[in-house]
């Protein structure tokens, strides 16, 4: 057992002790979940890396150990206040396996699915409109003091009602699924405890066509910004990179199930078929002692050329197809930006959301016509393995849980690997990109400061499990020369 | 207060009896990070009263639609855990204000003020409360002091919901 202390605040290595095993992160840096960038430049003055830090959970990860193994998906819940549905979900799949569970009734898999979707509708919902729009519609140079949600609104003032009502029709799939919209208990180890009651479906039923709508229009308003800004939007903090999603068993866009596609920046696979179970033959979490957070990357192409990109724009890249018509159509417009190629630009990050926004309601509309959901076959019940993997498409991109169980039905191990960690490293790559574009002399303007937060949302790290105890959360960015003194700091408060 | 929520005799102007304020409770924060349970114990103990026009709700943070909620509700009172500031609690009055963070896992309680005025025309009297927490370990309770000075946050708020016009204390 020792102590492990972790200052995010300074370049610090992880220090351990003998001792009770306590996790103590940087209080400051835990509680407030403000994110840290920091610009370093070589001998001759230039830009060498810039690195993007954030808190993340491998402390959470010791707080399942010792819990039982059906309590978990209730318990994961608590690391993320923007997605705990999908925690609980993957959570849910990992923990049917231990179950003995390998298929669920059409029943739990289809409530656990209309869930999902309206879990990535609405948090897509939310960082489109509340985070990305600001920028995206009223220009990244806009004043500060207008460029927010509010400016957007009096600027066009449809898209206020999208985003509210399109984050709440979200929020009544997660609470007619899973009982109530906050903290929401619809899956149990081997399926769900409840069907959709056909009242909630009839109320679903009767907006998810508007919402289809309100999308479409959101996709429109969207490409407008595109097509007016197009050397931007192909730039601006950009590069090739490689791409990795869920895919389903036919290569269409599964954001539920399906096994591991990963895929170079021509777009030659350099995995696919890969089940959750298989995860740790074809990836590898590396720690480095600058970061609390984990660097995985792909076995095969090892730590310099192993990284990739999950989420929205990786989803695209990956899919050969998805399965609902009109996301398609919008997909195929989307991919012949690039020409037969992939798309790279980190601003399509933002395009691609709003895709998967148009599908998740499509595949929510297909479901609330299935009579499935009102059947009562909901648990299946197995021989208890001492193990199991999952991995579903979050909002942000790949998440996967693994746990182990002893004989006790008590979790032993867990390893959680989240979108934000599968994208970290790319993140510090887009954030030097527009250090190397935007800084000139020694100087934090506030332009530059601008375009760091712009590249950043286009990944909306998931921060600090939650936790935001009353107190600003800034973005705090600073130079330093090679020596690693600090030459200049700026807040954003 | 949006006018879709108005009586048809509030909208003739009618001499109206005293009315009870409609009063939101929003406490907000990880019960599963030990302090940080604060905003959203608040929340429980204020639901469990039972007190007539006074609706509570809990949740992980705030999120945008929110301003739906705060839009039909005349006072409003945003909980959360303090890391620092006065024991056992600090309450200011908090107006609209709209901001643009570099991330989603954020959105201010005046952002949420902000919204519910811009698109929905209505402005509640706005409250912060920030209860005093000490730690924020992966936990799920409260520390003893931190819930001393929950039991003094919800004195104090069970006072001001007796009160038919609340008005800021600390």
């Amino acid at each position: 057992m020792s102590d492990i202390h972790v200052d995010l605040g300074q370049d610090a290595p992880v220090r351990t002790s003998p001792g009770p095993r306590k996790i103590v992160i940087d209080p400051v840096t835990r509680v407030e979940g403000h994110g840290k960038v920091t610009i370093r430049l070589n001998e001759a003055g230039e830009v060498e890396q810039a690195r993007f830090h954030i808190v993340e959970f491998r402390g959470f990860e010791r707080f399942i150990q010792g819990r039982m193994y059906w309590e978990v998906p209730v318990i994961v819940q608590r690391l993320c206040g923007i997605c705990p549905v999908s925690h609980h979900l993957c959570a849910a799949k990992a923990m049917d396996i231990v179950a003995g569970v390998d298929q669920v009734t059409p029943t739990a898999d289809k409530m656990r699915r209309l869930m999902h979707y309206g879990q990535v509708l609405q948090s897509n919902a939310v960082n489109f409109f509340h985070l990305a729009s600001p920028d995206l519609l009223l220009g990244f140079e806009a004043p500060v003091a207008q460029r927010n949600i509010i400016g957007v609104i009096e600027a066009f003032p449809e898209v206020g009602k999208w985003a509210i009502m399109i984050r709440k029709f979200g929020q009544q799939v997660i609470a007619a699924t899973g009982g109530r919209r906050i903290h929401p208990r619809l899956c149990i180890p081997g399926g769900v405890n409840q069907n959709l009651s056909v009242e909630s479906r009839d109320a679903l039923r009767g907006d998810v066509d508007q919402i289809i709508r309100w999308c479409c229009d959101a996709l429109e308003l969207h490409k407008r910004f595109v097509h007016t800004h197009e050397e931007l939007h192909a730039t601006f903090a950009s590069f090739p990179s490689n791409y990795m999603s869920l895919v389903g068993a036919d290569g269409a866009m599964d954001l539920y199930d399906g096994t591991l596609k990963a895929i170079d920046a021509t777009g030659a696979p350099i995995f696919e078929g890969v089940r959750p179970d298989q995860y740790r033959d074809y990836m590898i979490e590396e720690v480095r002692s600058w970061s609390y957070m984990k660097f995985p990357h792909i076995r095969s192409l090892g730590r310099e050329d192993g990284w990739y990109r999950v989420g929205p724009l990786a989803q695209m890249n990956c899919c050969a197809f998805i399965g609902t018509p009109i996301a398609e159509a919008a997909r195929k417009d989307f991919m012949a930006q690039a020409g037969g190629g992939l798309v790279h630009a980190t601003l399509a990050y933002h395009w691609a959301r709003v895709i998967s926004m148009i599908h998740c309601a499509e595949v929510i509309k297909g479901l609330l016509f299935d009579d499935d959901l009102q059947g009562d076959d909901l648990v299946v019940t197995g021989d208890r393995r001492p193990e199991g993997v999952a991995i579903i498409e979050a909002p942000r991109g790949t998440l996967l849980h693994h746990y182990q169980v002893d004989d006790h039905d008590q979790v032993t191990m867990a390893n959680l690997i989240v979108s934000t960690t599968n994208n970290n490293e790319a993140m510090n790559r887009s954030v030097t990109k527009v250090a190397i574009d935007d800084l000139t002399g020694h100087e934090i303007t506030e332009g530059l400061l601008n375009h760091i937060e712009v590249a950043i949302r286009a990944y909306d790290p998931c921060l600090s499990c939650a936790t935001h105890a009353l107190g600003d959360m800034p973005l705090i960015v600073t130079l330093e020369d090679a020596d690693g003194a600090v030459i200049a700091t700026r807040v954003k408060e | 207060m949006t006018p879709a929520t108005l009586s048809p005799e509030r909208q003739r102007g009618a001499p109206m009896p005293p009315m009870q304020p409609r009063v939101l409770i929003l406490g907000y924060g990880n019960p599963g990070r030990q302090d940080d349970g604060l905003g959203p114990a608040a929340s429980a103990q204020i639901e469990a009263l039972g007190l007539p026009n006074v609706t509570a709700y809990e949740n992980y943070q705030l999120n945008i639609e929110d301003a739906l909620d705060v839009a039909d509700h005349d006072v409003v009172w945003f909980i959360d855990a303090a890391r620092s500031g006065p024991s056992p609690f600090a309450v200011e009055p908090i107006a609209p204000a709209a901001s643009l963070e570099f991330t989603s896992h954020l959105v201010r309680p005046e952002a949420i003020l902000a919204m519910a005025h811009q698109y929905y025309g209505a402005a509640p009297q706005a409250f912060l409360v920030g209860i005093r927490g000490y730690e924020f370990e992966f936990v799920e309770a409260l520390t003893p002091a931190a819930a001393d000075n929950l039991q003094r946050a919800v004195e104090m708020l069970k006072e001001r919901l007796s009160a038919s016009q609340p008005s800021a204390a600390s």
